[in-house]
């Protein structure tokens, strides 16, 4: 072994071997389609935000003020045409959202999180939860239709007004639920045990010790959950169909303060934009006015997607 | 030990190391409304269960059975429920999600987990959320007047032709190895008539299923009519647009949590980094990349609106096995049957057909789900 390696030739080409530049074509290759399926998926996105920019110039580069403050309309020429009932509509369904889901759902990640004893039936309630965010949208509509529509159970349509922004609004609420839950419980479980024991040790009960050490240290990761599921609310159309959102005529909003509008007919953005997209075979001219709701209705999910990225971005650096 | 000169202090009662009464109670109000909002969940879980059970029992007891098979066709207002109608669609819709969103997530996945540095990830990552953020109803009028005509309209057919062609080939190539085994398997089995019946019917399996895909395949291509109002090709690959984060973003979590002990390991024996990548990661991490995928399926078969906007159909759809036409998926079908008038009223038991619907939909995508998270929780046991 040693007296042939020690041979002149074969030692050159050992050396060889080691020293030659090689490329490594194949390795280059996969690398290649490794990145091409990143950068087709970033063109669709950048097509599709683009898209969307074009052509809803004829709408808000021309008449944004009007468009923000117009109406459901049969035609697209029409000087009205608009989108403030499905601001409006989404604005109380996103209150909605936040004033039942957020409590709820925080408070049963902190039962879950801080107080549940490891059991069966807190292994069932979080399995159960885990399911319930996998269920698809149309289903809690069909929900909402069962419940607050047609008042099968416990007649709920007599306190929603049947179909309503309050109805809409419960059935996201109840959507989101799941998302609020295990975003925030993940938020709990980050939570350092030693803050945990340094305020049972100062003589806290468990109470005081989740209000003064746990929330505050979970607050950013709750809120992040909270952006989100807020995000998939507002963007969220197909149990709003179910839930008999109106796409058609529909009477001006009276205003945010009018709280008796929540038991009355309504739309929402997502909704508008449907229908829009789906007139558009007939009246080619929906085109701009859909793509046009689509940037308001982006403007401010992307807003609170972004909001919520930067903020677990700068907390996840901070806390190594 | 004791020592009496010092002054005894007062001893302590047990009353005095007792919490106040009124912050225990506290406590225990606290903790039972946190219960209660913790029960929610079970109560939501049961009231979903409870309100599709109702109505699809009414379905399924008063519906003409012969209304819902073979009819060609779904048009609930004229009491015909065909389920493999919106069944197929459903499946064609799933698959080219799939075809779209399978390679370009994983292709995402192990290029951020292995290859991108720190800076890079730092930026692709949030692009990626972005996507995900994106509502559907968005993606859902992207389908309808860029992917349908651009995509779908002009390059669609071939694209069809040769995705077709590359899957039949692979199918061929596994099959004629699994012929070979058969062969030999006929050849020694001379004593043995049924491994030979057996070996046969196998090829003969083989041999038919490419015979139908391929007559399928030529079929949809000589067929195809460019339909820029939207077809279930369009809807499918806006669905697949919509599940490329889902699956990115799972198949990198299962990548991530492989051990670099590994990664190292394969380095040291002179792997190169790709051989590492599909020899060492992608093996350790294989359970969690099929959760991603079972994921996005579920996610996929769950979609309502970009089908329902991109599907090309309205209310009613004849049965279609080509992806090139319009046609309704589960979802898309109870969408529209609400859409129609903005309420859900209907004659006969349309009503009721959008809870049997639901019913097939919330079983399909809940079995997913639970196959999806024992694989999940396989990841988690390895390491």
């Amino acid at each position: 072994m040693i007296s042939r390696l020690s041979d002149d030739r074969s030692r050159a080409a050992i050396a060889a071997s080691i020293e030659r530049r090689r490329v490594d074509t194949r390795g280059l290759l996969f690398k290649t389609v490794l990145q091409s399926c990143l950068v087709i998926t970033l063109a669709l996105l950048a097509v599709l935000l683009i898209t969307v920019a074009l052509d809803s110039t004829d709408q808000i580069g021309t008449r944004l003020w009007e468009f923000l403050q117009g109406t459901l309309r049969s035609r697209s020429e029409d000087d009205r045409l608009g989108i403030h009932q499905g601001m409006y509509g989404s604005l109380w369904i996103a209150i909605i959202v936040a004033v039942l889901a957020f409590p709820i759902g925080i408070g049963a990640a902190v039962y879950l999180e801080e107080y549940a004893p490891r059991n069966r039936f807190t292994s069932f309630i979080e399995v159960n939860i885990r399911n319930l965010a996998g269920v698809p949208s149309v289903v809690y509509g069909l929900l909402g239709l069962a419940l607050l529509l047609n008042g099968q159970i416990f007649g709920l349509d007599r306190l929603t007004g049947g179909s309503s922004a309050l109805s809409g609004g419960i059935t996201l609420a109840i959507l989101v639920l799941p998302i609020v839950v295990i975003t925030s419980g993940e938020a709990f479980r980050a939570v350092p045990n030693e803050l945990r024991e340094a305020a049972y040790g100062v003589g806290a009960t468990r109470w005081e010790m989740i209000r003064t050490q746990v929330l505050p240290y979970a607050a950013p990761g709750i809120l992040t959950g909270t952006l989100l599921s807020m995000a998939r609310a507002v963007g969220e159309a197909a149990p709003l169909i179910l839930v008999g959102a109106i796409s058609g005529r529909l009477g001006d909003n009276p205003g945010l303060f009018n709280i008796r509008a929540l038991t009355d007919q309504f739309t929402a953005l997502p909704i508008v934009i449907t229908s829009w997209t789906v007139q558009s075979g007939r009246d080619a001219g929906f085109i701009a006015a859909a793509a046009a709701a689509i940037v308001v209705l982006l403007v401010f999910v992307l807003m609170m997607n972004s909001a919520a990225i930067l903020l677990r971005n700068r907390f996840e650096k901070k806390r190594g | 030990m004791t020592d009496t000169s010092v002054v005894q202090p007062e001893l302590l009662t047990v009353d005095q190391l007792q919490i106040a009464p009124s912050r225990r109670h506290r406590e225990v109000i606290i903790r039972y409304s946190l219960l209660v909002a913790a029960l929610v969940s079970v109560l939501v879980s049961a009231l979903i269960v409870w309100s599709l059970l109702r109505e699809a029992w009414t379905f399924v007891t008063e519906v003409v059975w012969a209304d819902t098979w073979g009819q060609r066709g779904w048009f609930p207002r004229r009491g015909l429920y065909d389920i493999p109608t919106i069944v197929v669609s459903t499946l064609i819709v799933t698959g080219i999600a799939m075809v779209v969103a399978g390679p370009l997530g994983l292709g995402a996945a192990v290029y951020l987990s292995e290859y991108a540095n720190r800076r890079v990830r730092s930026w692709l990552k949030p692009a990626l959320e972005i996507l995900a953020g994106i509502p559907s109803v968005v993606l859902g009028f992207f389908a309808l007047t860029w992917i349908a005509p651009n995509l779908v309209g002009r390059i669609g057919k071939n694209v069809f032709l040769v995705l077709g062609a590359v899957i039949l080939l692979g199918y061929a190539a596994v099959s004629a190895a699994m012929a070979r085994s058969r062969i030999k398997q006929y050849r020694e089995g001379a004593a043995d008539p049924s491994a030979r019946i057996g070996a046969v019917a196998s090829i003969a399996m083989l041999a038919v299923v490419f015979g139908l895909a391929l007559a399928w395949i030529l079929n949809v291509w000589l067929e195809f009519a460019p339909n820029n109002a939207g077809s279930l090709a369009a809807a499918g690959i806006g669905v697949g647009i919509l599940t490329i984060p889902l699956v990115a973003s799972i198949s990198e979590d299962a990548m991530a949590a492989v051990p670099d002990s590994l990664r190292e390991a394969s380095a040291g024996l002179g792997a190169r980094k790709m051989t590492t990548a599909t020899t060492v990661v992608l093996p350790a991490a294989i359970s969690g990349i099929v959760a991603a995928f079972i994921v996005a399926i579920s996610r996929a078969i769950g979609e309502t609106m970009v089908v329902f906007m991109a599907g090309g159909a309205a209310d009613a759809a004849l049965f279609t096995d080509t992806p090139f036409d319009g046609g309704l998926t589960m979802t898309a079908a109870m969408a529209s049957l609400a859409s129609g008038t903005d309420s859900v009223v209907g004659e006969g038991l349309t009503f009721q057909s959008l809870y049997f619907v639901g019913l097939l939909l919330f079983l399909i995508t809940l079995s997913l789900n639970i196959v999806a998270s024992r694989f999940v929780s396989k990841v988690r046991e390895a390491y």
